[in-house]
């Protein structure tokens, strides 16, 4: 009989459910996370508490199993946040442990390969947010961006916006997750922000941004409008590599 | 910094210089330092796309569209009627770094007009790099344009303010330059080229016994051809192009399908299309023989001086090839996956990794990603569902153009109706 193990959404809590399955080792396992759960009409389940002692042995024995890269797939993989991900990252788990070669690359099996695809994802989604971010200047001095990225990438560009921008206050947030990354000159911290009613993310409005800020944003926009050649104009390609669903919040699609 | 004048420069500056096709930002190593603005990504970023799907990843400006030259193919030669404009050093400096801490850039490519002489027009440009480096802190991406007859001192400076060079040969032989742009001779371009190359061999090597020795241009050199504008074929644009691969070790040659922008009878006229499917023929070519081991005369020779604009290179080669397929997915080297058309070499490495396992079969390789279309005639894998007609190059082009869809179909009658 199926068990399904509920755990609150984080990575430790996770892990913690594949160490809870290898322990009471139970054959047929589903993962999902509290706000996912419904109670199954057959089959037992059980509600799992993080532990970050297990989670960590369960890491380390991964770890063992294959290289840096092939490792991070499976953090990159979870943060898809796709209903279904963990069933797919403990099969590929299940797969790892019981081969006695490092298994992680091996694409001919539907777990392994799945992962790696939803990496990809993942993997696209950072480098997209890294590209996209548009920070404003607001009235405090904090460079300030909104995105809504589909997966959760905000830990996963934390390292990139802390290398790069060392000489400002800044502060990128995520509005469908609600919560944000903000860097103080120190480092990087996460928060949570009550944002003002009267703030409209699309807009730059004075009462809350640097005056100085709208000239900015209207020499970018007429950059990007001079930098383009018409005789070549190819919308396809263009909506291909800035999809429509980011342009809310780019200041040259405005 | 005066809004309205900075706008209005900003304008025609930035217009002026969209023709240079490289946006690149990739292939540094720069990295942050004393907590300072900035940081180059090595793959590099494209942070958006303009609306003819070209990535803008840098803030690319003329300093000056003001130039003593006339040449035909270029909008701001001395005898076009524009409007001109400069900018002051602070000005750029200025823009560069409030676009890059907004995120909109990774960083600056500068190119000029040469107004007065060479050594003038560079030692512009390298301020700029210096100021930004040195008084900015800026370590973001800088891609200065090297302008031809410069002084050997500028271009060393220069190279270790910048992270790459380029200097545009433009005109892929000697014989269109002379045509299209007398006051210019091949030499001139040449010379810096081979100074910066022979700059960055001396300082990597200085490296290795003194790590303290500074980066000297550490993304190397890039030139640019355009192509359709003087008669040249294909094969003598990329034998031009692997000339100077092979010889200056750059890192990337780009091709330029022309716009027309003047009336100039040695030229296309206005409202004559831009050969995109042509470049990105050229494209494709290019990437062959830098990722797929392809030698250039394996793809074009005397038998064959263009390139099939309906199919792909990989693919025109293979059916040109027909004695080295099929190719058992199985048990071929690497070198032989990469020359299976509609295989990439993605799914080469997922191919290398995953047939260590098992033996891999088609329902393993469209999983994987492989082009079925085109591939399903070169090769065999683990089923006895192979392509067992004896199917003739021709046979074979004709079924895999029946059974897909080119973004370049209609783009690809009309050229054809074209040329006749």
């Amino acid at each position: 009989m199926e068990t399904t193990l509920v755990y609150d959404g984080t990575f430790d809590g996770f892990l913690t459910c594949v160490f809870m399955a290898y322990e009471m080792k139970l054959k047929a396992v589903s993962i999902v996370k509290e706000k996912h759960f419904q109670e199954p009409m057959f089959g037992n389940w059980d509600l799992v508490n993080t532990e970050p002692d297990k989670a960590n042995r369960v890491w380390a024995g991964l770890k063992k199993k294959m290289s840096a890269n092939e490792l991070q797939r499976f953090y990159y993989a979870f943060l898809s946040e796709k209903p279904t991900v963990e069933n797919t990252i403990y099969q590929a788990i299940l797969y790892v442990f019981q081969s006695k070669n490092n298994v992680a690359s091996d694409f001919g099996n539907v777990h392994i390969l799945q992962l790696s695809k939803l990496t990809k994802n993942v993997s696209r989604e950072k480098h997209r947010m890294e590209a996209f971010v548009r920070f404003k200047l607001t009235k405090d001095g904090i460079y300030f961006a909104n995105i809504e990225p589909d997966f959760n990438v905000l830990p996963l560009i934390k390292r990139h916006f802390e290398k790069r921008y060392a000489d400002q206050k800044w502060l990128i947030y995520d509005l469908s997750r609600k919560y944000g990354i903000y860097y103080n000159l120190e480092s990087v911290e996460l928060i949570s922000l009550e944002l003002d009613r009267n703030f409209d993310p699309s807009k730059t409005s004075t009462e809350f941004f640097a005056p100085i800020e709208l000239e900015f944003q209207q020499l970018w926009q007429d950059y990007f409008k001079s930098t383009n050649i018409k005789s070549r104009k190819n919308m396809k390609l263009h909506i291909q590599h800035v999809p429509k669903r980011y342009w809310k919040y780019l200041s040259e699609k405005q | 910094m005066s809004f309205q004048r900075v706008q209005e420069k900003l304008n025609i500056l930035a217009d002026a210089a969209k023709y240079d096709v490289s946006c690149s930002s990739s292939g540094s190593n720069r990295t942050n330092k004393n907590k300072g603005l900035g940081d180059a990504s090595a793959s590099g970023i494209c942070h958006t796309y303009t609306e003819d799907g070209r990535c803008v990843s840098l803030l690319k400006i003329l300093l000056t569209n003001h130039c003593i030259f006339d040449c035909a193919y270029c909008v701001t030669r001395k005898s076009n009627d524009i409007k001109r404009a400069a900018f002051k050093v602070q000005e750029v400096v200025d823009l560069t770094m409030n676009f890059y801490r907004r995120n909109y850039i990774e960083g600056l490519f500068l190119s000029s007009g040469i107004f007065k002489s060479a050594d003038y027009t560079m030692e512009r440009l390298v301020a700029v790099a210096k100021k930004l480096r040195l008084e900015e802190n800026f370590n973001g991406y800088i891609h200065l344009k090297s302008i031809p007859g410069a002084s050997d001192e500028l271009m060393r400076e220069a190279g270790l303010y910048a992270d790459r060079l380029s200097v545009n040969i433009e005109i892929p032989t000697e014989k269109g330059l002379k045509l299209l742009a007398p006051d210019k001779n091949r030499a001139d371009f040449i010379k810096p080229m081979e100074k910066v190359k022979n700059e960055i061999i001396q300082y990597k090597s200085e490296k290795k016994i003194i790590r303290s020795t500074p980066k000297y241009a550490p993304a190397g050199q890039s030139t640019q051809m355009i192509v359709g504008a003087s008669g040249e074929n294909d094969m003598q644009i990329m034998y031009t192009s692997n000339y100077f691969y092979k010889n200056f070790n750059l890192k990337r040659v780009y091709y330029s399908g022309y716009v027309p922008i003047s009336y100039d009878t040695r030229l296309p006229q206005i409202g004559t299309p831009v050969p995109m499917l042509r470049e990105n023929r050229l494209y494709q070519t290019d990437w062959l023989l830098r990722f797929y081991g392809f030698n250039i005369e394996e793809i074009l020779n005397e038998q064959n001086q263009s390139l099939d604009l309906d199919i792909d290179p990989k693919l025109g080669w293979a059916l040109r090839n027909m004695h080295e397929f099929p190719v058992d997915i199985n048990k071929a080297d690497k070198r032989m996956l990469a020359r299976i058309p509609g295989l990439g070499m993605k799914s080469v490495f997922k191919i290398l990794n995953a047939r260590r396992y098992r033996q891999l079969n088609w329902d393993h390789l469209k999983a994987i990603g492989v082009a079925f279309n085109r591939a399903q005639y070169f090769m065999v894998c683990a089923s006895n569902q192979f392509e067992k007609r004896d199917l003739t190059p021709e046979k074979i082009k004709g079924l895999i153009l029946q059974n897909s869809k080119s973004k370049y179909t209609s783009m690809l009658s009309n050229q054809l109706n074209l040329f006749g």
